[in-house]
């Protein structure tokens, strides 16, 4: 009886320590976040500024950044020295070619740079790395380009595993493991109020399930949709959690138009398959509206079936990558203004880390509402394909 | 250039994306969402079936209370009725006792002077009775006594004659 006792006192300590470790450990990296984030852009632009040895060029410099990639880049030492070092994660490349499947590390590419008038292209074999796009090398410069700049070459089928595929892995071990151990949580104490990190699911699922699935659907018919919609809320929302912490790598999973595709087409098809005769007799011929109208009214309504998932894929997109883009659009400031002087790089500086600090929180934020938006969206439209005709 | 790059959407990235998702929507359907949405649910309806045995019970509550009090109110009239009826039955046993104890009385009374007058009656003629005999003893007595001397038997002759003269 003690001895329980004991155990339950020692089980409820550890438990503490646990949560305490986590607050802090949350509350450090958040610090250390926008630290890192700082440090690890201005690494880049040096090294970028070094190797050009021309004008800062902001637009390229925050494309780069925004862009897909096949290496996780942390830092780099000794900036343009003999001997300097780039601390990157080197990621395989999965080539689906005429030969079959290729598999090898990017480091092969990045370690065999060729310069072009173009900008600098990786080769490897008888592949070229070009704007992290991988193509079949051709010619002797491995590149050919077109007269308005665009590239000739032709490109094998790249499975490879790039750095938003690791975004996307993180995101969904992430998910996982949080919503397997609060569903344990669930099935072990089910009438008792939630503890851990369950108390900290629970409002934000209930928030989903009362306060978007269940309006826009109805009750009866919501808990059809509520997996899904759980898993998309929570998917955008821990992807674009990890994008913000850029000292992990600076994952853009949202704001990769292919990932949201995927989200989008998803929805799209749920939407089609789930249209109820009412669904599609007010697309294709709708009530109390005169002929000639429906002859208008009826090919935007079709139009429209397509477009609302495109509208939720480009929206979500272009806030997540909007976002990415005005914190590092701070960061080019100081450079640029740095070129001309040191003085006023560091008060630019200055000005612009409290800009970056600001826009930091509202990115926090705006990566919570744009998984609510697209989730909320997503419902409205179930909501409506699943509507019965009375009103 | 790069610009375009940012827009695209590789048919690589679709691929995983598709993969690590529907892996991802399923598993979590089946091992997260399922019984957390299920466990929300019965809590729900837990705490709603317990409010409402609770508003049942303060409904019997308060339906005992009344029935008690009406029981009580009840009881309550019994009892003054039962009292009432005792203190009736009180007054008319009084009353029949008084008067069948007065007509007793009467009667007895009644009884009593007939059997004092008779036995009165009785006495008298008995007392008239012994008169008579004690005053004829007594005549004969005297008139023995009185005509045992031959004088005094002639004054009395005399004295009635004398009498008997007068009238």
């Amino acid at each position: 009886m003690l001895q329980t006792i004991e155990n339950k006192k020692v089980t409820r300590a550890a438990k503490a320590t646990k949560k305490a470790i986590f607050l802090l450990v949350s509350l450090l990296s958040s610090v250390s976040l926008f630290a890192n984030h700082l440090t690890d852009e201005i690494d880049s632009v040096k090294e970028e500024l070094h190797e050009e040895e021309k004008a800062f060029n902001a637009g390229e410099m925050i494309m780069h950044h925004i862009a897909d990639a096949h290496e996780i880049h942390f830092f780099s030492l000794n900036v343009g020295t003999p001997d300097e070092k780039d601390y990157s994660l080197y990621l395989p490349i999965i080539l689906y070619t005429e030969d079959g499947l290729k598999v090898f590390s990017s480091s092969n590419f990045y370690h065999n740079a060729i310069h072009s008038e173009h900008g600098h292209a990786y080769k490897y074999e008888n592949y070229v790395l070009f704007d992290e796009v991988v193509y079949y090398s051709e010619g002797e410069h491995g590149l050919e380009f077109s007269e308005d700049g665009k590239v000739l070459n032709s490109a094998p089928l790249d499975f490879s595993i790039t750095k938003t595929v690791v975004g996307l892995f993180l995101t969904s071990i992430l998910i996982l493991l949080i919503f397997l151990s609060v569903a344990k949580a669930y099935k072990r104490n089910p009438n008792k109020a939630p503890s851990g990190i369950q108390s900290l699911m629970e409002p934000l699922i209930l928030f989903i399930r009362d306060d978007v699935v269940r309006p826009s659907i109805g009750v009866k018919k919501a808990d059809a949709f509520m997996p899904f919609l759980l898993t998309v809320f929570f998917f955008i929302w821990i992807a674009n959690l990890l994008g913000l912490m850029s000292f992990i790598g600076g994952y853009n999973v949202m704001g990769s138009m292919s990932v949201t595709l995927v989200l989008a087409f998803l929805v799209f098809v749920i939407t089609t398959f789930h249209g109820n005769k009412h669904y599609w007799k007010h697309i294709l011929w709708p009530d109390g509206v005169p002929l000639p109208i429906k002859f208008i009214l009826v090919p935007i309504e079709v139009v429209q079936i397509f477009l609302k998932p495109i509208v939720l894929m480009i929206r979500l997109t272009a806030n997540i990558t909007a976002g990415h883009i005005i914190i590092l659009a701070f960061t080019t400031l100081i450079f640029i203004f740095g070129q001309n002087s040191a003085v006023a790089g560091y008060g630019v500086g200055a000005g612009s880390l409290v800009f970056m600090v600001f826009m930091f929180f509202i990115e926090l934020l705006v990566a919570f509402l744009q998984a609510y938006v697209f989730t909320l969206l997503s419902a409205i439209y179930f909501g409506s394909a699943v509507e019965e005709a009375h009103h | 250039m790069v610009l375009i790059n940012l827009l695209a959407a590789p048919l690589g990235t679709i691929a995983w994306t598709s993969l690590a998702f529907l892996i991802v929507a399923f598993m979590l359907k089946k091992m997260a969402w399922k019984p957390i949405l299920k466990t929300l649910k019965d809590r729900e309806e837990f705490i709603e079936k317990s409010l409402k045995s609770a508003e049942d019970a303060k409904a019997e509550m308060s339906q005992l209370k009344a029935d008690n009090e009406k029981l009580l109110a009840e009881a309550r009239v019994e009892r003054e009725k039962i009292l009432k009826e005792a203190r009736d039955m009180k007054e008319t046993i009084i009353a029949e006792a008084k008067k069948t104890a007065t007509s007793e009385g009467d009667r007895l009374i009644a009884s009593a002077r007939e059997e004092i007058s008779k036995e009165k009656a009785k006495a008298m003629s008995d007392i008239k009775k012994q008169v008579a005999a004690l005053s004829v003893d007594i005549a004969e007595k005297i008139l023995r006594s009185e005509l045992e001397n031959p004088s005094k038997q002639e004054s009395i002759v005399e004295q009635h004659l004398n009498q008997s003269q007068l009238s």
